[in-house]
This record gives structure tokens, sequence and C-alpha cells, in this order.
């Protein structure tokens, strides 16, 4: 995949929801790895284990079975030293703008607690200063925004906001879980951007979670696809979507708005759709082998 | 256009303030035909959603109808209607299926029960009678009868917004007005009810007024599209000529700023 370490990884990793009398598995030995300067995507539809993903990494579960390696080393077991390390270099960007920020803080302290918090050495001007950069990073206007609240600011730049507060500790892993579903689409394309610039300038590890494969196209040179709690089809994104192999993923992309095809009698959607139908959510349990189809582009099949 | 169901004409709506007001909707006039499903796209605040508020008169203060605005549904003077009509006018004439599905059923009353409100409401229909009609239209939005003695919480949300589909659908409107109504929902459960809708309509011959901000599903599913600045309307056309022969440079711009699924990653000419 690439040459570099990962600096953070999934190995085998597990979690299962017992609800009612009923059992969910969220994470079926899912493992995969982000590394510094690339943007993975996670896409999948609702509830298929995207953001107990991203809750596994964030330590709001613990996993069942399997293991989180953060610089290679694992996670479980670590120093609390070792853990507000992981906490400052692993950040994440929620879905709902509106609902991440504080309504009664200013834009100020947003930005300045988590600077408190992981870089108590950093003081007075110095401070004022990095707030500053952090700001200008994410083309706002640090004079103008820092007095604001939140409710004064649109959906695009509280998402901005967001992020300025994940890069205000220096963070090497960003988690975006659904950054732009709540914007308009004019605006979309400007915070996905910013994440392109941070993952160039800054070489942070992306975990990019969407279900608009789209966007994950724009931002994302790995992808992989979830369903029902197992990673089924994963690799380079132009080969994951120019020759989609798994039922799940063929899917997906069938659904996705095509101003070239207008809704019609019949649809490859239509035909897509009854083809998973057809093959029963519960067979997913086993594990089928993974397969690979061509370099870096592997899937795990359907069974039968 | 002949005897189109929804006719709006020189609509303006402002926000009254304390000291200034805000002109939400400019000077907008279209028609929608029998039949069609026309598309009104714009960003957050451009006023398309004040517009489907005002068509039944749902609109609240401060939100004010300026004097000169018309707006016919089948040839009805909406902004005449005192509030007997009006009553009448809602439902039969026109219904509307909110963004957030899960926000717009009642969660303590039963599927079944939120059927039998509108259905006694409005036609002095009996409990048995609309639990047979409540059946009959889930039906058509693809959900067993089994579930009419469900509560909300226990549908996921593809199903609620069916659910409030097949509730708009009622009592047989002539126009049903959909403002976001899949844009909490995942791509697959939202081309399903787009599907289900395109049928339906075929079906049963309501027109549509569909607002969103996703052009690409716009020009998927719409006849006819009209695009919203600030307000006006700026352009209004077939949806294949927005999509592939846009002419307000606005048009031209909401296409660049979205990512594509092939060929180039944005449209071409965008400068990101």
């Amino acid at each position: 995949m690439t040459e570099s370490a990962p600096i953070l990884a999934l190995d085998n990793v597990s979690k299962v929801f017992h609800r009612g009398g009923s059992t969910v598995h969220a994470a079926r030995a899912v493992s995969f790895a982000l590394h510094p300067g690339r943007t993975l995507a996670l896409v999948g539809e609702s509830g298929s284990g995207k953001t107990t993903a991203a809750r596994l990494i964030m330590r709001e579960y613990r996993p069942d079975g399997g293991r989180l390696l953060f610089r290679g080393e694992p996670i479980e077991g670590s120093a609390v030293r070792d853990m507000k390390a992981y906490r400052s270099a692993v950040q994440m960007v929620f879905q709902d703008p509106f609902s991440s920020l504080n309504p009664v803080h200013t834009i100020r302290y947003h930005v300045e607690r988590p600077m408190r918090l992981h870089q108590p050495n950093l003081k007075g001007a110095a401070r004022d200063a990095a707030i500053a950069e952090v700001l200008t990073r994410v083309k706002l206007d640090p004079p103008l925004i820092l007095p604001k609240y939140p409710h004064e600011l649109s959906g695009g730049q509280r998402q901005r906001i967001s992020i300025a507060r994940a890069l205000a500790v220096n963070p090497e892993v960003i988690i975006a879980d659904e950054p732009t579903s709540m914007l308009d689409v004019s605006v979309r394309l400007g915070i996905l951007n910013l994440l392109n610039d941070m993952k160039r300038q800054l070489g942070l590890a992306v975990l990019y979670i969407t279900h608009d494969i789209a966007t994950a196209r724009y931002v994302a040179e790995d992808i992989m696809v979830m369903y029902a709690g197992q990673i089924v089809e994963w690799g380079a994104t132009e080969s994951v979507l120019g020759n989609p192999q798994h039922p799940y993923t063929r899917l997906l992309l069938s659904a996705v708005p095509d101003p070239d095809r207008p809704l019609g009698e019949e649809t490859r959607f239509d035909h897509e759709l009854r083809n998973i139908r057809a093959i029963r959510r519960q067979s997913a349990i086993e594990q089928p082998e993974v397969r690979e189809i061509a370099p870096n582009h592997f899937i795990r099949p359907m069974p039968d | 256009m002949s005897d189109p169901v929804l006719s709006i004409r020189n609509l303006t709506i402002d926000y009254i303030g304390a000291t200034t007001d805000f002109r939400a909707v400019r000077n907008v006039s279209f028609d929608i035909a029998k039949g069609e499903f026309f598309g009104l796209a714009g960003e957050s605040g451009c006023g398309k959603s004040t517009i489907a508020f005002a068509i039944s008169r749902l609109h609240r203060p401060p939100a004010l109808i300026r004097s000169g605005s018309q707006i016919l549904l089948n040839g009805r003077d909406v902004l005449a209607l005192d509030d007997a009509a009006l009553k009448e006018l809602r439902w039969r004439e026109v219904a509307m299926v909110f963004q957030s599905a899960m926000n717009s059923l009642n969660p303590v009353l039963t599927i079944e029960h939120q059927f039998y409100d509108v259905l006694k409401t409005h036609t002095g229909m009996s409990r048995p009678a609309a639990r047979a009609r409540a059946a009959e239209l889930l039906a058509l939005v693809d959900i067993p009868a089994d579930r009419l003695s469900a509560y909300p919480h226990q549908l996921s949300g593809g199903m609620r917004q069916r659910v409030v589909i097949a509730i708009c659908l009622a009592l047989n409107p002539k126009l049903l007005i959909m403002d976001e109504p899949t844009t909490a929902l995942d791509v697959v459960v939202q081309r399903e009810i787009l599907e289900r809708i395109h049928k339906l309509r075929q079906e049963l011959g309501f027109s549509v007024l569909f607002i969103t901000h996703d052009l690409a599903l716009m020009v998927q599913v719409s006849d006819r599209i009209g695009i919203m600045l600030e307000g006006e309307l700026v352009e209004v056309n077939d949806a294949q000529a927005i999509y592939r022969n846009p002419q307000h440079d606005y048009t031209r711009k909401l296409w660049a700023s979205i990512p594509r699924l092939t060929g180039a990653r944005i449209a071409e000419g965008a400068t990101p």
C-alpha cells in the first residue's frame, strides 16, 4: 500500500453490542491502517459500523477482540501519560457543527482550551499567536472570529472552527465523521479542500467517514467499504470505484445521484438491490477468504 | 402551460424585523403542470423553504407575504382563503413532507393512529375504515400492514420517512411538496424512496415540488428545475438543460462545486 509505517492501525478489532435479546456485530475483525499524509475513506450505509470504528479509535468503546496499535505499539494497558499523548495525537471532527460547539462559549474559548490542556507551557503571546495560526490555516480571520459565539457563525464556519480546534493540539491523526453531510453543497468543497490541505501541508493521517462516495473520491487515496460490521472491499480509491467487485460496493455506487441517468423503469440500482437482498445478511457472519483482485484492491466475497 | 396545478406569480415574502425587513423571496413566478416533478434548488437561506411553506400558508410571522403576490392552486387563490377553506386545501390539494421525518411523527402514537388523525379530521372516516385505508397506503410505500401497530421509534429513519409520505398521500393531493425529504438518509435509502415517489407519481398523477440543494439528485428525478439565489429565481429550465447547458453563472458555479464520481474529480473549469 504505502512505504511509510502506519501511525495508527486496527488489528482484527471486534465490537459486539447486546440490545435486548439480540446481538449486533458492529465491528467484525476489522483491520486497517492510517498513514501520514494519506486519507483513508470509510464508506457504508447507516448502521454498517462506520461510527463504531471511529469510536473505537477515540477510545469511547473498548474492543471485544483485537488490538489498536499506535506507532506500532498496542494501546491497551498503556500508561496514563501515553494515553494523554494519544488523545492529543488523535483528534476528531464531528458531523454536526451545530451541536459540537458549546453555545455559551466564544470561539477563542473553543480553540484555546485544547491548547491549555495539552500544551500547558504555551502561554500569553505565544499562545495567542498559535491560536491565530490555526484560525488562519482554516481560512478564518482571527480578530473577527475570536470574540464571536457559535450561533453567529454559518454551518461552514462552524465546521472550520471544529477543524481549527482539532489542529490546535498539533495532532497526527484526524478522524472526520461525515464532516460535510450537514453543510450546503456549495460549502462542502471548501471543507474538503481544507482536509486535503492539512493532509498535504501537515502530513496528517485522515480517516474520512462518509456515505457520499463522490466526496470520498475527492479526498481519499484509499477507500474501504463497510457492510454489516465488516470491511467487504478495500484498496486504491480509483481501482475500487472504477472496478467494484463486491455486490454492496456496486449497490452503493449505483445509488449515487447521477444526472446522466434519469430515473427510469428499470435501473441498475434495482438490479443491485435485488442482488444484495438475495444474499442473506445473516450469512455475512461467516468470514470468507479475502481475495486480491488487482494490486492494492481486495474484497471479502459474499458467502453463497 | 394549460391549467397548471400550481401557479405562482410575483411572490414576494419579507421577514419583518424591528428596524429592517429581510426580503427572503423576491418577485418569484413559476408554474407546475399536472403530473410534473418540479425541483427548486439553492443554498440554505435562499428562500426555497419559505416558498414551500407559503404555498399551503404554513408560513408564520415574522414572514409576511407582500401584496401583489399570487399563489393559485388549481385556479384557487390560496392567499384569499379563509380558515375553513384552508383546512379543506391542506392534505386534500397540497401535502407537505418535511426534512426530518423522525420529528414530524408523534412519538407517543402508533403509526395507525397517525393515519387515523388525518383521515378522521378531513373525511370523518371510522376507525376500521381508516385502518384499512392506512394498510393500503403503507403498501404503496412497501411497508407491511403489521407495522401499523408500531411506534415511530420502532422504525428506521427511511421507514419513518416513507410513512410520512404515505400519510401525505392519504387524501390524494394534487401537489406533494417535499422539502429536503431524504437529506438525513443514506444514499441507498434515499434512492429507494425517490424511485418509489417516481412510480407513485406515474400511477396516481400528482405533481411534486421537490426542494434540495443536491443538484445531481435533482436532475435525476425532476422534469424541470428552478435555481434560486438570495430570494430570486435566477434560472428555470428542463432538468437536462440545467445540467448540460446551464445559462446562469450561479448555476455553473453550483455544478463546479460538486465532486464527481467519474471523470474529473470535480466539474470542469472549477477552481477549488
